[in-house]
Order: structure tokens, then C-alpha cells, then sequence
């Protein structure tokens, strides 16, 4: 979003950033740093009493001459033992009561969350507010409990906003959801974490923290460019749904044949006869893109979520294709 | 004995009496290597293919680091490639390299000398264990050159099964034959153990190094198949379809998950047991005093082999598994971390007013202690949930499995060679040399990994060919350490090289272990022992005494015997 003022962009870099994390930007962070610098100097206190030790006895009982034996000593003392069994279970008994407290609230969306559905496939992410309208960018608004209820079309996927501390995995078959409140205006990485093919780290977008009066602007805007020129329209839906990953413009072959000069085309198929490209075929294998498979090309498109008017947009944008 | 009369040939009197027809020499030709029963030789065999997988897996790792080095694409272009190079590194490392190092390669020569057995229970099993080694190593590089593999060394499903075009059948069938291989390992060695332990040595009395080999057999020969299985079906979904991960076909790409874990989280114990094992040997040797706590280090590994299977769904914390069981995989996750921590509070202990000589197998001890401290420590941000949401699948966690896997289990295995190497090719290695590349080694390993401890929490996701910019600087120093890693490894294997071009040199006690391997000649015998062996306390090092004629150490006359009463407390 380069229409975005320089200075949010700067804020995940800036302010809140130190050397262990970028901006706390949600309700979550605060605490969420809070017990990772506890755990933290913990295992630095005892990282460094066991390496000091080890440096001390290396020092100090340094063999002086060779083959020279060490005095009769202790091979055992129960008490230390016990002792050093018995601290480390309670401190990490502590540890995992810290986790499983913080996990718990982020596992619990509050029942008044605005709900933002989100769709992924290889490797595009698609979200959909209340209203039904669809951006590539999550947008959200300041303050607000948000509820992302989620769901994959092709294999596992994995939602992570740094900023927010937050993480889940979206499992094909099933919904899965993270809640969050944004606390922090500015624009924030979202990647995907759960390895998913060629185009894995390139399945990346943004997320924008916007007040509510910016927010509703966003959608007003969004719900504009859906409803404006099918071309514009369908030459965005190309990028943002991902049909680039497979399909060129220039006639090199991808995953998927180019779209260069396809409407009109002769196709032959692996299982259908072959026919002349037109909008009724084009339909079809955006929807069902299995049915007519061209020849050389496998059965690895997956099944889109398009609404009428995007499928629409997209035909016409295949025929301005030459 | 029908290669006695050649082994006499062989045999040569020198002063201190260092060779004898020894196992290297006994016999001679390709076929007395390929179909020998002799444990020694095939532990030398299994040595051969861990370092030349090792060197193979190694070199993914540079090509990636280097492609690493810059945020966008170099000098790998597809994203395609890369997938494949990085599952390539992580299923040759973890498959060829790691899982047999110490048991295939150390534990085989080692084990049934330090019975004063003449081999294992099985030999011929163990034969064709390594044969299924080769087998399943030849599956894998099949794998590779007919498509390669995409998968990620983890298979997760439906990507393994529904979308990977590469040669994903092959590579699984690979990875079932080496479960075998590592069953029959482990079967081999508990049937040994039980069966072949000389008069006077209970299971109390054993080497630590046994005990670790023990539990981690345990788990081999329970957890692996396990393994099988899962690959069969996804071999049995691709190829016939059947819906059992694909919830297009209704079925579940968790349960894959938790039949993998089942498998391969008790096979990260598989891989830092028997390191546990070599470092409280290389300890209590170098320290030249009776390793502190012998029982707790002892139940120590069998609770770590019993708790190891409990914890898999640490790593499904953010998989949609239900809260209950997720605080209940977190706290038994905690619970594997006491006995590691009470290990390493007893090898310091050992330490304690000891004799300590900083030679090569030492210094690996030390950085085992260092790298590992890191490992275990950062395995306490990742059990606790809060903070593994953050954290999963991140570069922290790429960082805590390196130092877990490599830093540690690695370490220790490099660390086992060094102590082994005079007793296994009867050559001193230059000991310069030797202590440059293990400190190499650790300087390389630190730069390499650390810097992705902080990439990670700064948010860097795992397995990304392109990354943001402000990842840039983490990842460059990551790089620059890996190649340092890259030179120590030739610098150690090119200095242990160099020592086979000498004659014999080692003593048959260099360092001044206790346990029974240190008083037959280097190399051993072919049959281990030419007379019945007298069997020693493993840790009764006052027993033990420098003889400055030989250059080695031996036991005094007579003493430190096990079973006669002469324990001290």
C-alpha cells in the first residue's frame, strides 16, 4: 500500500523495536514479552553459573602433569542430587503455568470480535469482512477485538503477525481461528509458517491497523474498485489470487499454460475433446478446473472461492490477453 | 578360526607389544569387508557412510546458506530448488547421518568390546543391517536424480500426498528401509546387553555409554516402526488413493502429524542419547575420576527414552489440537528437561576436583556442554505455549533443533571419534590439528546458528528461499559462520585422514579409560580378545596408571576388578 504515509511503515521498524523484537502491537505482545524476557534471564542466569563452573574447574583442576591422577573424591551425594532434581521441576513448573495462562487467552476470542474470514491457498491469502468484501491486505481496525476465522482449499497453511504475537495453523478440511485487538497503527508483516510449496515464502502480505474512521473508508474504497471496470478488476484479481504463480502472460510455460492469446484459442485435452477457447470454457475451468485437462498439464490447479463478478472480471481480463 | 594363520603373517613384535593380527589386517579384499560378521569392521563401514553423507548433506547446507546470504533470489532462481535442497540436507542429515552415527558407527565397534564380548548377539543381522543401510541410502539418491523430493524431511500431509510432483514414493520407501536398519541396530544391541554381559558386570556395573545405547535401542526398536507404518500409507494414499490424510477424501492431515511425532520425536532421543552417553565417558576419562551420580545419570536416560515418548504433540501446539491436550504435551515436555539438566549438573560434578586434560575428545566434551546448555535451555521457551506460538516454526526454532541435533548429538559423535579413532584404526591423529577443528568447529557452530535465534524472534519464518530485509544482517553473519563450520569439518576429517597414512602408533590406552575396550591392543584384535578378558570397574580411574614407557595407560596388577568388593562408595 505505497499510498500509506511513510511514517507507519517506519513504526515496525521503530518504535517498540529492540533487539530481541519488533513493535508490540497488539494486546497480546505486552505480556507475551513480559514472560519471554523472564524465561530468558532465567536460562541466561543458569547458562552462565554452568558455564562459569565448567571454565573455574577447568582452570583450576587443570591436569599439571602427565598422566597425573586426581585425589579420592565423592562419587555421589544424595542430598545434592535431590536438590538439584527437586528446584529445576519447580521452576518449570512455574514456566509452564506461565504458558499455559497465556496460551488459554489467545486460544478464548471475546463473544463481541468482529469476525474477518480468511481464505489461503498456495500462496495467496484472501480475507473478507462482515460485508462480503474481499481484500489481498488484512485491514483491520485500532481497538477492536478481531476474530479470524480461517480455512484452507488446498494444504496446511499457517497465519503469523510478528507484531501481534500471534500464530495458527490453517488445516484444509476444517476451521481454525486466532483473535487479536491491534493496539498499534501502522503496517505489519503476515506471513505464512507452515512449509506449503514452490512459492511458500512469497505467500506474505500485509497487515494495515487502521482508527475505525480510516477503516470504514478502506472498505467503502474496496467495495468501489470491485465494482468498477472488469478489466482493472480482473487484471488485480490475476496478482492477487494467485493465478500468476501458474499462469504467464508472455507465453512461458508455467505450472499452468500461459494465458497469452488464449481466448479464441484451439485446445486439445488429455480427457475432453478439444475445443475453441471461449467464455463458456473459461468459466468452467476456473471453476472446476479439473474437467478438461490440457495436454502436458497435470491436475494441480486448485479449487478457487470466486464470486460471479470476480469470475467475470477474470474472462474478461483473459481476452485483453495477447 | 580360519584366519588365524593370515592374522599371524600380519603380526609384527614391537616394543610395548602395540600390534597383533588385528581386525583391519585379518583379512584382505573387497568381500571381507562387504559380507564380514566382524561388528569392528562394520562399524568402519557405517563410519564410511555417515562421513560421506555427511559431506553430502553438508554441502546442501552451503548452497542454501549462500542463497541465504541475500534476501532475494541468487544463485538458486526457483523456489522449486530450493524446496528440494533443504529437504535433501534435512533427510540425509537426519536419516544417513545423525540417527546412525553413534550407535551404527561408535556403538557397533565399541559395544561388545566393552562386554568383553566377541561380538554382538546377531552378527548376521547386523550385516545386513548395514546392507539395508546402503539399500535405503541408494533409495534416497534414487529419489533425488529421478525428481528429487520436496516435501521437507517432515512429509507433511496433504502436500506430501496430493501436490508434490517429485519422487515422493521413493524417498519414503528409502526412509522404511533405514527404520530397519535402525531396528536391527537396536534389537541387535538390547538382545547383546541382556545376553552378553560377562560374570560380575550387573547392569549397574555397566559403562554410562552402554546405558545410553541401551534405552536408545529401546526406542529404536519401539517408536520405528511407528515410522513404517505412516510412510506405508502415505505410499498407499498416493498410489491408490485411499482417503487417510486428504480431507478431500475425508481424511486428516493431523493425524499425520501425530503418527510422524510418534516416530520422530523420540528420534531427536535417539539422536542425543548415545551422545549423553560418549560425553559421560569422555568426562569421567579426561577427568581421570569416577563419574559423580553413576545411578541418577543411568535412570536419567531410561526416564528421558520413557518421557520421550510421551511428548510429541509439542510439536502440534498450533495445529488445532484441543487445549487439554496441548497443557498436558506441555507439561510432560517440561518433564524430559529435568533429567537432561540432572545430567549435566553430574558431569560438572565429575569434574570437580579432577585431574582435567583439555585433549581434542575433551574439548568436544566441553562444547557439548556449552552447545548444548543453549539447546536445552531454548527447548523452555518452545514447551511453554505462550510463548511457542510466537516462536513455532520460526527461525528460533530451526536454531534450537541445530543446536540439539548437530551442537550437541553431532558434537558428541565427532567427540566419540576423536576418543575412539586410536583404538578403531590404531593411529594417533595430529592432536594440533585435532584441537583446531573441534575449536572451529564450535566458533563456526555458534556464528552459524545463534544469530537465528534472534531472527527468529524477531519473526522470521522457517524454510523461506526469500526473506525480508530486516532479516538481512542475521542472516549474513548465519552464513558466514556456516562456512567456517564447512572448513573445521575438512580440517577434522582431513587431519583424522592424514593419521591412517602412518604406521601403527597407539598405545592401547591413550587417554586412560577404564572400560574394557582401552586394555586390548589398537586396533583390537579379531576376535576382540585373545585370552578371557579380566573384567574392570568402567570407573575406577585410581586403578588406572600412566606408564611412561609405553605411553599408555594401564590397569595396576590386580586391581580395580569388578566383583571384588573393592567399590568405594
Amino acid at each position: 500500500m505505497s499510498m500509506l504515509p511513510l511514517a507507519m511503515i517506519q513504526q515496525e521498524y521503530g518504535e517498540g523495536k529492540n533487539f530481541w523484537f519488533h513493535a508490540q502491537a497488539s494486546n497480546f505482545a505486552h505480556e507475551y514479552d513480559w514472560v519471554f524476557y523472564f524465561v530468558l534471564y532465567l536460562s541466561t542466569f543458569f547458562f552462565i553459573a554452568i558455564v562459569a563452573t565448567m571454565i573455574l574447574f577447568l582452570v583450576k583442576y587443570r591436569r599439571r602433569e602427565e598422566g597425573e591422577a586426581a585425589p579420592h573424591g565423592p562419587s555421589h551425594n544424595t542430598v545434592l542430587e535431590i536438590t538439584w532434581t527437586v528446584i529445576p521441576t519447580i521452576l518449570v513448573g512455574f514456566l509452564f503455568w506461565f504458558g499455559f495462562k497465556g496460551y488459554m487467552s489467545q486460544r478464548v476470542p471475546p463473544r463481541d470480535s468482529y469476525e474477518i474470514r480468511v481464505r489461503s491457498q498456495r500462496w495467496v491469502w484472501s480475507f473478507e469482512s462482515p460485508g462480503g468484501i474481499q481484500s489481498d491486505v488484512l485491514y483491520v481496525p485500532k481497538g477492536k477485538n478481531i476474530k479470524l476465522r480461517m480455512s484452507s482449499s488446498d494444504v496446511i497453511h499457517s497465519l503469523y503477525i510478528p507484531a501481534f504475537r500471534v500464530k495458527y495453523d490453517i488445516v484444509p478440511g476444517r476451521y481454525t481461528q486466532v483473535w487479536f485487538r491491534p493496539t498499534m497503527k501502522g503496517e505489519f508483516h503476515l506471513f505464512c509458517t507452515e512449509y506449503c510449496g514452490k512459492d511458500h515464502s512469497r505467500m506474505t502480505t500485509k497487515v494495515v491497523v487502521m482508527d475505525s474512521f480510516e477503516f470504514q473508508g478502506q472498505l467503502d474504497k474496496l467495495a468501489e474498485e470491485a465494482t468498477s471496470d472488469p478489466v482493472e478488476y480482473g487484471a488485480k484479481l490475476y496478482k492477487s489470487k494467485g493465478c500468476s504463480a501458474c499462469h504467464t502472460l508472455d507465453g512461458v510455460k508455467g505450472q499452468g499454460p500461459s494465458w497469452k492469446g488464449l481466448f479464441g484459442m484451439e485446445r486439445e485435452f488429455s480427457n475432453a475433446k478439444k475445443l475453441v477457447v471461449d467464455e463458456q470454457y473459461l468459466r468452467e475451468s476456473i471453476i472446476q478446473p479439473h474437467k478438461k485437462l490440457v495436454k502436458g498439464y497435470g491436475a494441480v490447479m486448485p479449487v478457487t472461492q470466486l464470486k460471479d463478478r470476480q469470475v467475470d472480471a477474470l474472462i474478461e481480463y483473459i481476452k485483453t490477453v495477447k | 578360526m580360519s584366519t588365524t594363520t593370515i592374522a599371524n603373517e600380519e603380526q609384527v613384535a614391537e616394543p610395548g607389544g602395540f600390534r597383533h593380527g588385528d581386525y583391519l589386517t585379518c583379512d584382505k579384499g573387497w568381500k571381507s569387508w562387504a559380507f564380514t560378521l566382524d561388528h569392528k569392521r562394520i562399524g568402519v563401514m557405517y563410519m564410511l557412510g555417515v562421513v560421506f553423507s555427511f559431506f553430502l548433506g553438508g554441502m546442501f547446507a552451503l548452497v542454501l546458506r549462500m542463497e541465504l546470504f541475500t534476501p532475494n533470489p541468487t544463485i538458486i532462481r526457483s523456489g522449486d530448488t530450493y524446496n528440494q535442497l533443504f529437504t535433501l540436507h534435512g533427510a540425509i542429515m537426519i536419516f544417513l547421518v545423525i540417527i546412525p552415527s553413534i550407535p551404527a558407527v561408535l556403538g557397533n565397534f565399541v559395544l561388545p568390546i566393552m562386554l568383553g564380548a566377541k561380538d554382538v548377539a546377531f552378527p548376521r543381522i547386523n550385516l545386513m543391517s548395514f546392507h539395508l543401510y546402503v539399500i535405503g541410502m541408494v533409495m534416497l539418491v534414487a529419489a533425488i536424480l529421478s525428481g528429487g523430493l520436496d516435501t521437507g524431511w517432515t512429509f507433511y500431509t496433504p502436500y506430501s500426498t496430493v501436490v508434490s510432483q517429485t519422487s515422493v514414493v521413493m524417498a519414503v520407501m528409502g526412509a522404511f528401509v533405514l527404520g530397519f536398519s535402525s531396528i536391527f541396530t537396536g534389537l541387535n544391541f538390547v538382545v547383546t546387553i541382556h545376553k552378553m554381559r560377562p560374570a560380575g558386570m550387573t547392569f549397574f556395573k555397566m559403562p554410562l555409554f552402554l546405558w545410553s545405547l541401551y534405552a536408545t535401542a529401546i526406542i529404536q526398536i519401539l517408536a520405528t516402526p511407528v515410522l513404517g507404518i505412516t510412510l506405508l500409507l502415505i505410499v498407499v494414499e498416493r498410489t491408490l488413493g485411499f482417503g487417510i490424510f486428504d480431507p478431500k477424501m475425508g481424511g486428516d492431515p493431523v493425524l499425520f502429524q501425530h503418527f510422524f511425532w510418534f516416530y520422530s520425536h523420540p528420534a531427536v532421543y535417539i539422536m542425543i542419547l548415545p551422545a549423553m552417553g560418549v560425553i559421560s565417558e569422555l568426562i569421567t576419562t579426561f577427568s581421570r575420576r569416577r563419574i559423580f551420580g553413576y545411578s541418577f545419570i543411568a535412570y536419567s536416560s531410561v526416564l528421558i527414552a520413557i518421557f520421550g515418548f510421551l511428548v510429541w504433540g509439542h510439536h502440534l501446539f498450533t495445529s488445532g489440537q484441543s487445549p487439554v491436550a496441548t497443557a498436558i504435551f506441555s507439561i510432560l515436555t517440561f518433564s524430559v528437561s529435568i533429567p537432561s539438566a540432572i545430567k549435566v549438573f553430574n558431569w560438572m560434578a565429575t569434574m570437580y576436583k579432577g585431574s582435567i586434560s583439555l585433549q581434542t575428545p575433551m574439548l568436544y566434551a566441553m562444547s557439548f556442554l556449552f552447545l548444548f546448555g543453549i539447546g536445552g535451555l531454548t527447548g523452555l521457551f518452545l514447551g511453554m505455549l505462550s510463548v511457542d506460538l510466537h516462536l513455532h516454526d520460526t527461525y528460533f526454532v530451526v536454531a534450537h533443533f541445530h543446536y540439539v541435533m548437530m551442537g550437541s548429538a553431532l558434537v558428541g559423535f565427532f567427540g566419540g571419534l576423536h576418543f575412539w579413532w586410536p583404538k578403531i584404526f590404531g593411529r594417533m591423529y595430529d592432536e594440533k590439528w585435532g584441537r583446531i577443528g573441534a575449536i572451529g568447529i564450535f566458533v563456526g557452530f555458534n556464528t552459524c546458528f545463534f544469530p537465528q535465534f534472534i531472527a527468529g524472534v524477531q519473526g522470521m519464518p522457517r524454510r523461506y528461499h526469500q526473506y525480508e530485509e530486516i532479516f538481512r544482517p542475521y542472516m549474513v553473519i548465519s552464513t558466514i559462520g556456516a562456512f567456517i563450520l564447512g572448513i573445521a569439518s575438512l580440517i577434522v576429517f582431513v587431519n583424522l585422514y592424514k593419521s591412517l597414512k602412518k604406521p601403527y602408533d597407539a598405545p592401547p590406552n591413550p587417554w586412560g579409560g577404564a572400560t574394557l575396550e582401552w586394555t586390548v591392543t589398537s586396533p583390537p584384535p579379531h576376535h576382540n580378545f585373545d585370552e578371557e578378558p579380566k573384567i574392570y570397574d568402567p570407573y575406577n580411574l585410581e586403578a588406572v596408571v600412566w606408564d611412561p614407557e609405553t605411553r599408555s595407560y594401564k590397569h595396576l596388577e590386580g586391581q580395580g576388578l569388578l566383583g571384588d568388593g573393592e567399590q568405594d562408595a
